[in-house]
């Protein structure tokens, strides 16, 4: 029994960019399991929200059994997370997904918007391996605010980029791979689709493993009710058909595994 | 204190079944919920060949509840009788299996195939609103909902249960009409067609445009459809319909269900299908209630 749904004690939650949230809740049973990669699914006080909000793993503590979540207020759900702060009590469910593999030794992580929190847990992990600050390429993408950059910069060579040009180079990931030659043996990334889909080009055309995490509407969370899927190259051994489920043989796929 | 019931000669330890399409074959709900517990585990829809379903987004919230168009994605017959059967025969449940199809000829290959199976009842989907062929095609038009299940009764060795559409004028029409035909119970309701827009992106909110509205703010009217049909036929009623707890299951009970199936409920608490055995049970013995049969349609 790996996974499970518990109330979980809020220790903390503040605002660290605007509408971008840093969530941290002492949910001790998942916190043990929880690999990174993975995601919790989150429910919502207001039972006019049924269904629960993914949110992936920004950190995880396994001796304080804390999970560390970072979110961007995107609708109702979100909303009513950003209320909340120490002592209050939430709904998880987790933990959730497949996670990334760590097969790398000159990783080149890549996150986008809030697709940045779940690569912080990602690089403390290739460091805690005993792969070298140099060795590991961080490029973090931005609209124009930037949040969690310092904590990369512990373990990893960060490089930043934002649409408007205000923090680091102007342009998009795959902008500051080419401006700053950044090379590795294996491609970390999760963002927007419009960027998965260009690194995953771009992977193809170099030669280059990529692994990406994927994100779609989520109801059961867990393989059953097949609303999150996306399109696999080949038939999948579990579906008998061209697709596989987000949220249980992803969010993490090779990037050559899937049509996006 | 007797929680049994019977569905056309097939026993249920008790009346909780699940609603296809929202707990798989059971196998991801298996590791939040004792499967044994249940009355019966409902199956999501199989066909004759793999489908691949509908393009994502599949699935919207909305207010009270949520509305998917999952376009009944499936692994085919051939995988089911192979993979899931065998992993439920492990089980102390009974086996309901709803079978989808865009034809009569692929509903009558999945019910013969599954005749030598080890399954307790068949379930019919003529009720599915987001497949452009089949499904509610036979469903909203009570001649089409009779021949059909003619035709498949005259093949299947199981009882056969008609699970009928909401998104019809007048419900006992339908029920009526599978009844006439030979069915041996009915389950009601499917989703209600809905849509929703997303106003920031100009667009509609699942990919397929339409989609089955499902979940709490539904319940009321499933409760009415349940009451009309169960006084419409003399075959058990399976009921559902935005069931979120025992009592909700006790009010279709109520209202003439013989059996209950547990959908949308099960994506906010993968727990809830057991609270609600026991929650039923916690009122039978509050109330008094010897035997649940007891209590089926007794509202009236």
């Amino acid at each position: 029994m790996s996974k499970v749904k518990i109330r979980a004690e809020v220790v903390s939650c503040k605002e660290i960019a605007e509408e971008i949230f840093d969530l941290v809740i002492k949910a001790e049973e998942i916190a043990k399991e929880a690999v990174c990669g993975q995601f919790v699914s989150l429910y919502t006080r207001d039972s006019a929200t049924l269904l629960p909000r993914p949110i992936s793993l920004c950190g995880i503590d396994k001796e304080k059994g804390t999970l560390r979540l970072v979110y961007r207020v995107v609708g109702k759900g979100t909303k009513e997370f950003s209320g909340l702060s120490e002592g209050y009590y939430i709904d998880v469910l987790g933990p959730l997904g497949n996670g990334f593999e760590l097969n790398s030794e000159r990783p080149v992580i890549m996150g986008g918007g809030i697709g940045i929190p779940p690569m912080l847990r990602l690089t403390k992990e290739f460091s805690e391996k005993g792969i070298k600050k140099e060795d590991i390429s961080v490029i973090l993408g931005y609209r124009d605010e930037a949040f969690l950059a310092d904590e990369f910069s512990e373990y990893a060579t960060v490089y930043l980029t934002s649409d408007s040009g205000k923090i680091g180079l102007k342009g998009n990931v795959l902008d500051a791979v080419k401006e700053y030659k950044i090379s590795g043996d294996m491609i970390y990334a999760c963002g927007p689709t419009p960027m998965l889909r260009a690194i995953k080009n771009y992977a193809e055309e170099n030669n280059v493993k990529a692994q990406i995490s994927l994100e779609e509407r989520m109801a059961c969370g867990i393989g059953a009710c097949l609303a999150c899927v996306c399109d696999s190259k080949d038939i999948d051994d579990h579906s008998k058909v061209k697709n596989k489920r987000i949220c249980k043989d992803g969010p993490v796929f090779y990037a050559e595994e899937v049509e996006i | 204190m007797n929680t049994k019931v019977n569905i056309a000669g097939v026993e249920l330890k008790n009346p909780v079944t699940v609603a296809s399409g929202t707990f798989g074959s059971g196998m991801e709900y298996s590791e939040f919920v004792d499967l044994n517990l249940l009355g019966a585990v409902t199956t999501k829809g199989v066909a004759n060949i793999p489908w691949a379903g509908n393009p994502a987004p599949r699935i919207a919230e909305t207010h009270g509840g949520m509305m998917n168009a999952i376009g009944l994605q499936n692994p085919g017959i051939d995988t089911f009788c192979e993979r899931d059967i065998p992993f439920l025969k492990t089980k102390d449940t009974k086996i309901i299996v709803n079978v989808c199809g865009k034809s009569t000829e692929d509903y009558i290959e999945v019910v013969e195939k599954l005749a030598d199976c080890p399954v307790d009842l068949l379930e019919i989907n003529v009720s599915c609103p987001n497949v452009k062929e089949g499904g509610i095609a036979f469903g909203q038009d009570p001649k089409a909902l009779y021949n059909i299940t003619q035709a498949i009764k005259a093949r299947a060795k199981q009882p056969v249960i008609m699970k009928l559409s909401p998104n019809v004028t007048d419900i006992t029409v339908m029920a009526k009409a599978a009844e006439a035909a030979g069915a041996d119970a009915i389950s009601l309701i499917n989703t209600l067609t809905g849509m929703k827009i997303d106003i920031k992106k100009r667009c509609f909110a699942v990919a397929n445009k339409t989609a089955g509205v499902s979940g709490p703010a539904i319940k009321p009217i499933a409760v009415r459809m349940v009451y009309q049909a169960s006084h419409a036929v003399k075959i058990p009623v399976i009921g559902m319909g935005g069931i979120m707890c025992a009592d909700d299951a006790i009010e279709f009970i109520m209202a003439g269900a013989t059996a209950v199936a547990v959908g949308t409920a099960n994506f906010h608490n993968p727990y809830v299908t057991a609270e609600i055995i026991k929650g039923i049970e916690a009122y039978m013995q509050e109330n008094n209630v010897e035997d649940i049969n007891s209590l089926i349609g007794c509202v009236d």
